[in-house]
């Protein structure tokens, strides 16, 4: 996985509550398991129209964010299916970073197994966050996990929280599998003693 | 020792090795990705299948990759939806990288009144606490309302626990989950089921476990509800109107116009002046036999209005016992499509979809823009209220036909 620590970059807004992942990433294409190639899908049904024509006035489509890294979004971000598709149209696309108030649980999981950062911020942060996003491609939000700040344009400064197990796989771009195996002994031994205790499971 | 909750018992249960932040494997006992090939009659939905052929029990760890794994909450495990990185480590290690969540309860006291049910009860918690109302909590339903539910009703409300934001829902078994699980084919047998049946009685939450966050609902006030928006969370019982976007709070009040507009609806307009067009009677939160059954009794010697009505059951057992009980003969003679197996309208990814501003009665779980089909609108709805709106071509109370 790749590594994350440090990204400056543009952010688009998208000022909607409840964005679910049918929305982020719709239903025919999920056929693929292959992680890459769904960025040119993402939001598809709100990015074109029935011939595949973009359609202008979506933020994703305007110039200034074409390249966008960073998303601000309304409450609730990614709720709907676990869909790990979700995530990987948003990193296919180009983004690093997405901050809300908050982010169902599945999707906010799934975004750390894939290099990406969800960001949890109080209302008020979001809103000069939002704010500053709006002004387009002249204002870069800094997003840097080590110090878990996010700095706005105009050098507003706001502190996240992380769980530091999952701060420290980002921040080395480790993989869940090859640590958890590390610890295969604790596994077999609870293993061995489940299969006494609960034969039946 | 200090008082559990049913998640604490489970939880203990499972951690296979805890890190000094909390961070824990928790060991897996069921992934869920068998396959039944098509031609099979135990084919179906994976969260109607697996109760049924016992391969959920109680006290168990349950995972799929799939976010209506929370279906199998209701036979007392605990079961997560995952995403493909989480379905490898599975593979991989029999065990998922978790943190405990917080304990929710959510209580529905007393008796609930006629035409109301099991989806009503689960659509009228997320009217209640929102879509995000249970993000990072495991919530326990409980209460005499819960406990009167058959199994199939306890799964429709664990199932859309997802919804209401939780990471999973639990129900504490009980001697109806007992006697539900008892000779299905992959349940334990003779002495191994005698083990089983002891460690399962002590699953329960103890006299004054501590919970995070408490909601309580009377079982007389849950009405038969529908949603008008394009969130689970916009409920409203079916005598209602269409709310008006300034009646809500912050961002929901531009999300509430949105949902009119994708809707086609208007503020303050009769719920049951709704038309619909189509009537979708399946899934995983609606497609068991009990289901069927209460759509079949509205539908009884009567004639649909909508354009086109089909009725999905959840599985290739389902279908076949409807078949017996003569339910699959009701519904084609009210006019309705009886189709084969599987999850159809609900997910829309086979040409079971909505066109264009097409409405949809749907017994299914989510009403999310697209969901049924590109701009195609949707209103969940209980079985019963779905049978009531295909009668009469409208939004319907289902208590006016009982």
């Amino acid at each position: 996985m790749e590594k994350f620590s440090k990204i400056s970059g543009v952010a688009a807004p998208l000022p909607l509550v409840n964005i679910d992942t049918d929305m982020i990433i719709p239903k025919q294409f999920l056929k693929t398991i292959k992680r890459s190639g769904l960025g040119v899908n993402l939001f598809d049904e709100m990015r074109y129209d029935r011939q595949g024509n973009e359609i202008a006035d979506f933020v994703l489509n305007k110039p200034a964010y074409r390249q966008a890294q960073i998303l601000v979004a309304g409450d609730n971000f990614g709720c709907g299916s676990s869909r790990e598709h979700a995530p990987w149209a948003l990193a296919d696309f180009g983004i690093k970073a997405i901050i809300s108030t908050s982010f169902a649980d599945i999707f906010y999981n799934n975004c750390f197994k894939n290099g990406m950062l969800p960001i949890v911020l109080p209302q008020e942060a979001v809103d000069v966050l939002m704010k500053d996003a709006e002004k387009g491609s002249n204002a870069r939000i800094e997003v840097d996990l080590e110090s878990q700040t996010v700095t706005s344009s105009d050098g507003q400064s706001f502190k996240f929280e992380v769980d530091a197990f999952k701060k420290h796989c980002l921040l080395n771009g480790l993989d869940d599998i090859g640590l958890t195996m590390e610890k295969a002994k604790s596994i077999d031994a609870f293993e061995a003693k489940a299969a006494m205790e609960r034969p039946w499971a | 020792m200090s008082p559990k909750t049913l998640y604490d018992k489970i939880w203990d249960a499972h951690v296979a090795h805890e890190s000094e932040d909390g961070t824990c494997l928790l060991y897996i006992d069921r992934h869920l990705v068998h396959e039944y090939p098509v031609s099979d009659v135990r084919q179906g939905i994976v969260h109607i299948v697996g109760p049924e052929q016992g391969w959920t029990l109680p006290g168990m760890t349950v995972v799929c990759g799939d976010s209506h794994t929370a279906t199998h909450g209701a036979f007392g495990s605990l079961a997560h939806g995952i995403g493909t990185s989480e379905v490898e480590h599975v593979l991989a290690t029999q065990t998922l990288i978790q943190k405990k969540s917080k304990n929710m309860k959510v209580e529905i006291t007393g008796k609930l009144r006629p035409g109301v049910t099991a989806k009503d009860i689960t659509l009228s918690v997320i009217g209640a606490t929102g879509t995000a109302g249970g993000t990072g909590y495991v919530i326990e339903y409980c209460g005499e309302a819960i406990r009167d539910l058959s199994m199939e009703g306890r799964m429709t409300v664990c199932n859309m626990a997802i919804e209401g934001g939780a990471r999973a829902g639990l129900i504490a078994p009980d001697e109806k989950t007992f006697e539900y699980v008892k000779g299905r084919p992959h349940a334990p047998k003779g002495a191994a089921w005698e083990a089983a049946l002891s460690y399962w009685q002590t699953l329960y939450t103890d006299e004054g476990a501590h919970f995070d966050k408490v909601i309580t609902i009377k079982g007389e006030d849950i009405a038969p509800v529908v949603t008008w928006g394009t969130s689970p969370e916009d409920v409203l019982p079916i005598t209602a109107t269409v709310p008006a976007p300034e009646s809500f709070k912050g961002g929901k009040v531009e999300a509430a116009q949105r949902s009119l507009d994708y809707m086609g609806l208007t503020a303050g307009q009769k719920l049951t002046d709704i038309e619909i067009d189509t009537v979708f009677i399946g899934s995983c939160t609606n497609g068991r036999i009990e289901d069927l059954r209460a759509a079949a009794e509205i539908l009884k010697g009567k004639k649909i209005k909508v354009k086109r009505a089909m009725v999905v059951p959840g599985s290739g057992l389902v279908r076949a016992q409807a078949e017996e009980e003569g339910l699959a003969q009701i519904f084609i003679d009210a006019g309705f499509e009886w189709r084969l197996a599987g999850c159809s309208m609900c997910l829309a990814m086979n040409p079971d979809q909505l066109s264009e501003g097409e409405r949809c009665a749907s017994t299914s779980n989510r009403n999310f823009e697209g969901r049924q089909g590109y701009k195609g609108r949707t209103h969940l709805v209980s079985p019963a209220m779905a049978a009531a709106a295909a009668i009469t071509g409208h939004l319907t109370d289902v208590r006016e036909m009982m």
